[in-house]
């Protein structure tokens, strides 16, 4: 192989570019978004056996799943929200397969997040990102890190209590400023792309509100962000082609600079 | 009348020792005999009574063996009597009275007539006044035992009548929702009752709910991650428990208000997932387990207890899909009893109106209280009653679905 792939192949052979996952493991026990119970709910992660090289199969092993598209590490479409409804291609089949292979700029706002839950990112912390690393290119994902990953599997993950889920998020300012950029779109580690207390930011739901309504997309309930550098990897997130989807379980990849850059 | 000593909560099971198998007790009653065993099975003293001479008629008949009149339906009868005659069976053939002797049963002269043959309480003796129950055998066989006709020290601890009830004294039991006032005051009674140990479940553990820390902090209770509509939750309970749960008590219900019109499909689903659904996983799962330890002594494994909706009976469309989905709980029921019959396991029911929790805000009252609803759980397993109705709601239900199914339906809409 030759030209600019085959530069790729051998860069990932040599280790020279690594691939991360960026994914949590589909289980029935990872938590979903929480909404007030008057509303239809996200249905959790189901596996059930089909056959397991026994009577119901004696030479296979399968299972049937089920979950809400919102299910996981999951990708939303324009479609998911309101703002985006009429957002040409804004169903999940419907997202031009280039959007989905992509520069990645991570802000680590790890810090603030372990001080504060309900830490908010502001168009500030984006100002202060690019004095550092430079301004974000058009046609990036930029995710937000926050080590949130590290606590699926603690309450605090959700961070669930009787005013409501307690996690960081962006504000409208910060989606404002990456909209500026004209982003492809926004990822977090969370349950949801905006932050636990989102509801009663301005407006509710920013990032929901604000990227979709522009055509972006999103991700959330991302891992392994710590190992991406705040500029210079690929994002690969590539979504089921449900029709008229408005999102998806997904694998999120990363290829990254290896160690024997 | 000899002094007994209490019932002790047996050792640790000894791993060397083989189980002892869980025989059928013989007998199948006739189809006259199938209506004493319905009243029996919910725990009701019935027997024919003669619609044109009064006589009570005992064994179960087709006509009248004073008139011949054929008008003789079952109607609760008056339950004293007298012991005539009493002897003790040591030696039998039937396997499942092997082991579990002797075994003694006596003549009764009940005050309504008949002279009837009856399993003795151990307290009970010839010439002894005596008050009768008619309960269900392991086998589902109705059958009739003579109790002591004032209570007596120790009296629910007779071997005999502890083999027709499924009491949780020294008995580990699981509680399905331990997320609901329901499950946690059906915990704290089934302690009460005696139970070693009660495991409590709760799904989604990161999410917070009313009473968690008070009731994971008393003595007796395990909170155990359970959520009956993940087949996952289940198997890996099963795989810490399976082996020492001897009653499943399942508190689950999933309800939300809405008719076929209105609710989702989705939300249809959620309820059927737990209610139906989670019923079979737990019975798929835990019930092997349970029948290899149906005979295993004093903490024997014996019953799945179901709170089951009474609107199983009848489709009450204010709540249209959750009753559809009662009535498919209460199918899934009639089908596991019959599984587990020939194994020793006793299915039963608490049937009940809605309660006072979140989910019945707008239903007007008489609504149970979830003490109520304990309180009918703990009595239904002592007492070894098959299907019970609890509160106004449900037994009025129960007594128009009797009378004629077509009238409560058109009763129930609204």
């Amino acid at each position: 192989m030759t030209g600019v792939l085959g530069d790729l192949a051998l860069a990932l052979a040599s280790g020279a570019v690594e691939v991360v996952d960026l994914t949590h493991a589909l289980t029935p026990d990872f938590p979903v978004i929480v909404l007030p119970p008057e509303f239809g709910q996200c249905a959790p992660f189901r596996i059930e056996e089909v056959s397991r090289y026994d009577a119901r199969g004696p030479a296979w092993y399968w299972n049937n799943i089920s979950m809400s598209e919102h299910t996981g590490t999951h990708f939303d479409a324009p479609a998911h929200w309101v703002t985006g409804r009429n957002q040409p291609g804004g169903t999940v089949d419907a997202v031009a397969p280039d959007r989905l292979v992509a520069p990645v700029c991570v802000i680590d706002m790890s810090g603030p997040a372990a001080e504060d839950p309900d830490f908010i990112m502001t168009a500030a912390h984006v100002a202060a990102w690019e004095a550092e690393h430079g301004e974000i290119p058009a046609g990036a994902w930029v995710l937000m890190r926050t080590d949130w990953a590290k606590k699926a599997g603690t309450p605090a993950y959700v961070g669930l209590d009787a005013t409501g889920a307690h996690s960081p998020g962006p504000d409208a300012s910060a989606i404002e400023a990456l909209l500026a950029r004209d982003i492809i779109g926004f990822g977090t580690e969370t349950v949801g792309t905006d932050a636990g207390q989102g509801a009663h930011l301005s407006p509710p739901y920013p990032a929901h509100s604000l990227l979709h309504g522009a055509g972006k997309l999103g991700l959330q309930c991302l891992a392994g962000l710590d190992r991406l550098p705040p500029v210079g990897a690929m994002l690969i997130a590539p979504p089921l082609k449900i029709a008229g989807g408005s999102g998806s379980p997904l694998r999120v990849l990363a290829l990254i600079p290896g160690k024997t850059a | 009348m000899s002094e007994h000593t209490p019932l002790a909560r047996p050792p640790r099971k000894d791993p060397t020792a083989v189980t002892p198998l869980a025989h059928r007790p013989p007998g199948s009653p006739s189809r006259a005999g199938l209506f004493f065993a319905a009243h029996a099975a919910r725990g009701a003293f019935a027997l024919q009574e003669c619609g044109e001479c009064g006589t009570r008629i005992w064994p179960p008949r087709d006509a009248c063996p004073k008139c011949l009149s054929a008008d003789i339906p079952f109607t609760p009868a008056p339950t004293g009597g007298e012991v005539i005659a009493e002897t003790t069976i040591r030696v039998t053939h039937e396997l499942f009275y092997r082991g579990r002797g002797p075994w003694r049963v006596g003549t009764v002269q009940l005050d309504c007539g008949p002279v009837v043959t009856a399993n003795l309480h151990r307290d009970v003796t010839t010439g002894a006044r005596v008050r009768m129950i008619a309960r269900l055998d392991l086998a589902g066989t109705p059958l009739m035992m003579a109790l002591p006709a004032k209570e007596t020290p120790l009296m629910d601890e007779d071997p005999a009548l502890r083999g027709l009830t499924a009491h949780p004294r020294h008995r580990r039991v699981l509680v399905t929702d331990g997320r609901s006032a329901l499950g946690q005051e059906t915990a704290r009674a089934l302690l009460k009752a005696g139970a070693a140990k009660v495991f409590l479940g709760v799904a989604d553990a990161w999410k917070p709910f009313p009473g968690a820390e008070r009731i994971a902090a008393e003595e007796g209770i395990e909170i155990v991650p359970l959520d009956l509509s993940d087949t996952r939750s289940v198997v890996d309970l099963a795989g810490a428990i399976g082996g020492k749960t001897d009653i499943i008590v399942n508190t689950a219900d999933h309800v939300r208000p809405g008719g076929v019109m209105g609710q989702s499909v989705a939300l249809a689903r959620e309820s059927f997932e737990t209610n139906v659904f989670g019923l079979q996983r737990l019975a798929q799962v835990f019930a092997p387990g349970m029948l290899g330890r149906a005979n295993d002594g004093v903490n024997n494994a014996v019953a799945i207890l179901d709170v089951t909706p009474v609107a199983a009976l009848s489709n009450w469309n204010v709540y249209g899909m959750h009753s559809a989905s009662a009535a498919a709980r209460l199918s899934v029921l009639q089908g596991l009893r019959a599984e587990l019959r020939d194994g020793g396991i006793r299915v039963m029911s608490v049937f009940i109106g809605p309660v006072e929790d979140d989910w019945h805000q707008a239903v007007p009252p008489p609504k149970l209280a979830p003490k109520a609803v304990a309180a009918a759980v703990v009595k239904a397993l002592a007492e070894g009653i098959e299907e019970s109705f609890t509160g106004d709601v449900a037994r009025d239900v129960f007594a128009r679905w009797s009378a004629d199914p077509k009238v409560l339906e058109r009763e129930l809409q609204r």
